[in-house]
């Protein structure tokens, strides 16, 4: 078994509650970073665990905290982003909702390292139940004193709240994320300034995802060099993954990075392999963004040694043969399933979620989609799948956030590796999706 | 303001002056209001946006946009270009509830489409119509972040999972027979932790 630092509790009956949260340890890290630690302190551990962004980017989080600004008499925020959209990403909804606990006590930890007075949850609209479990679990925490004025006796107090979203895959970009925690559209920034310097309000802010700030309360719990011994290399400690598609066990597991994706995919601990006995096709590793790769790529880089769940190996051969950790969103897909009717939704997806911004993404999204919806019509050319290509390629590093590459990289693998089902389609001039039939009539039976 | 601003639904004075929030929907405003700095009273529009829009009928109004602003001291233009960014918001009137059935990757590889059509033809609407009686709005959406338990829909801020056709059935009837408006704000939520 794995070591688990984030859901270790997650089958303890009323885990969401604070006595039995606290019964099991919980808000130890407030405890000790608030009572023996000094803000920078925890910075320096946060820098020694080598945590990284566990959003998608993996930027690495000590070193996104020492960017912040501290100019004098200017607040300082601290924004969690919960606007958890990546198609197949599902991790922090579950953490929330299982354990709302975990990402207050790592709010308040975070906060008193940032120096933050007030701090905000930024939750998906759609999230809407998960806001009202954290709205009562912050409730919970002000009765005992882990909020509002002085908390546990020291000078320290912090406010926290959450803010719900409308319904917007651009709002979890983090500049997007701020305009729209200010009420308006959620049109991203252009960047500089970073939020570090000019964030919220045009205050110095900081942005991380539930998951990273979850994981500092493990890190001032350990300390930073303990965690870090887990992993390998340049990817510390654990990380949550969402996994889909076509696998026995779909769920949240907790994995220590560094197994191997076929353990992760085969082993009973986790995915449990792939349903009715049918072979593994494809894996989108990250959630929809990051390259698709076959299944002899994704078992094994192309040098041929076995891949492993880190962001390193993941990437290893670039978007050639290789793909990203990404969000940890895991799709695994079946021998029958059509890898273009998969990047149909995907780019049907990236259409609506375009803001409109930026004309490359406004005009190439729709584009893609266009072009797509004739394959799935039977009415593409062979030809359309060039097209296809020079679309995408326009995108990438034109547009003011990375929507636009979220958009164009799961085109490109799409064609890079499976181009041969495009122009079978195009040829035939008939596309028949057989791949979904088989799940829900087995669930309609069972 | 002008009755282009909100495209083709007109602004009816009368009707503006009729929408006023219910003291306990005020009182829930002002909270959501007091957790942002003194000035920033705008950060609250998504929230009270929400709150609005289960107070009035599921949708959206030009009159209760209208009302939103002068609550917020902003102009109406600035509510009506968020209520048009983000998708949770209705700009015209939709059923009692709106079914919300999530068409993406994961959802799709397990049976979306099928669910989608099963609801299409049960209900004798098409994707982006309501029923007769006004009960059913059908939807689709786009990841709900329900991945590992797809098929799933939406209604209000309830998330049903791992659909099957006879779980559809139940719940359709289900909120039949309730009759009531479902909205994200919704405290008698059905999901099960």
């Amino acid at each position: 078994m794995g070591r688990k630092l984030l859901i270790h509790n997650e089958t303890v009956p009323n885990i969401h509650t604070l006595e039995v949260y606290r019964a099991h340890g919980g808000y130890a890290s407030v405890e000790k970073a608030l009572k023996t630690m000094q803000p920078d302190q925890i910075t320096d551990e946060v820098k020694k665990s080598g945590l990284r962004g566990r959003g998608g980017a993996g930027f690495p989080t000590g070193m996104k905290w020492s960017f912040l600004a501290k100019p004098e008499g200017v607040p300082r925020y601290l924004v969690c982003n919960a606007d958890e959209s990546e198609p197949g990403t599902f991790k922090d909804r579950y953490l929330m909702e299982k354990i709302p606990h975990a990402l207050i006590e790592g709010m308040i930890t975070s906060s008193y390292a940032l120096g933050a007075k007030q701090s905000y949850i930024y939750i998906r609209g759609e999230y809407f139940y998960v806001a009202r479990i954290l709205e009562t679990a912050i409730a919970e925490a002000y009765a005992a004193g882990l909020l509002g004025k002085n908390i546990l006796g020291t000078d320290y107090s912090l406010d926290l709240s959450v803010q719900v979203g409308g319904g917007a895959y651009i709002c979890g970009e983090e500049t997007a994320l701020l305009e729209s925690l200010e009420g308006k559209r959620g049109n991203p920034r252009i960047k500089p300034p970073f939020p570090a310097v000019a964030g919220l309000w045009g205050c110095p802010t900081v942005v991380n995802n539930v998951e990273t700030i979850a994981a500092v309360v493990p890190i001032v719990n350990m300390g930073g060099e303990e965690y870090a011994k887990i992993g390998v290399g340049k990817s510390t400690g654990t990380k949550l993954i969402s996994a889909s598609g076509h696998i026995n066990k779909p769920g949240v597991y907790e994995i220590e990075l560094g197994i191997t994706v076929e353990e992760f995919i085969y082993s009973e601990e986790y995915c449990g392999g792939i349903r009715n006995g049918k072979k593994l096709k494809a894996v989108v590793a990250g959630g929809s963004s990051v390259p698709i790769l076959p299944t002899e790529l994704i078992l094994k880089t192309a040098k041929g040694e076995p891949r492993l769940m880190t962001y390193e190996s993941l990437s290893d051969g670039g978007f050639l043969t290789g793909t990203m950790l990404g969000s940890g969103g895991f799709i695994a897909m079946d021998e029958d399933t059509s890898i273009v009717k998969n990047l149909f939704t995907f780019s049907r997806f990236y259409h609506h979620e375009s803001c409109g911004q930026c004309s490359p993404c406004r005009e190439g999204t729709g584009w893609i989609e266009k072009i797509l919806k004739k394959f799935m019509d039977g009415t593409a050319n062979e030809s359309d799948v060039d097209l296809l290509w020079d679309v995408q390629s326009k995108i990438e590093g034109k547009t003011i956030c990375p929507l636009g590459e979220a958009a164009a990289w799961p085109v490109a693998a799409a064609i890079r590796h499976f181009k041969h089902e495009f122009i079978e389609i195009a040829q035939k001039k008939k596309f028949v999706d057989v791949s979904h039939y088989d799940r829900l009539n087995k669930l309609v039976k069972a | 303001m002008s009755s282009q601003v909100h495209g083709a639904q007109k602004f009816d004075q009368a009707k503006r002056n009729q929408t006023v929030f219910s003291e306990e929907a005020m009182k829930t405003a002002q909270t959501i209001i007091s957790r942002y700095p003194e000035g920033k009273q705008k950060s609250a529009l998504l929230p009270i946006l929400h709150l609005a829009q289960a107070e009035f009928g599921g949708w959206l109004s030009p009159e209760t946009m209208d009302y939103v602003a002068s609550i917020l001291n902003i102009k109406p233009v600035e509510v009506f270009e968020v209520a048009s960014f983000y998708t949770m918001y209705n700009l015209k009137p939709v059923g009692k509830c709106v079914l919300e059935v999530c068409q993406t990757s994961s959802c799709w590889l397990n049976g979306a489409e099928d669910i989608v059509k099963y609801i299409e033809k049960k209900l004798n609407i098409k994707v982006g119509e309501t029923t007769k009686d006004g009960m059913f709005t059908l939807k689709v959406a786009e990841c709900l972040g329900s991945c590992g338990t797809a098929p799933m829909l939406q209604c209000g801020a309830s998330y049903h999972e791992n659909l099957t056709y006879e779980k559809v059935d139940a719940i359709l009837e289900t909120y039949k027979t309730e009759g009531k408006l479902r909205s994200y704000t919704d405290l008698d939520y059905k999901n099960t932790l």
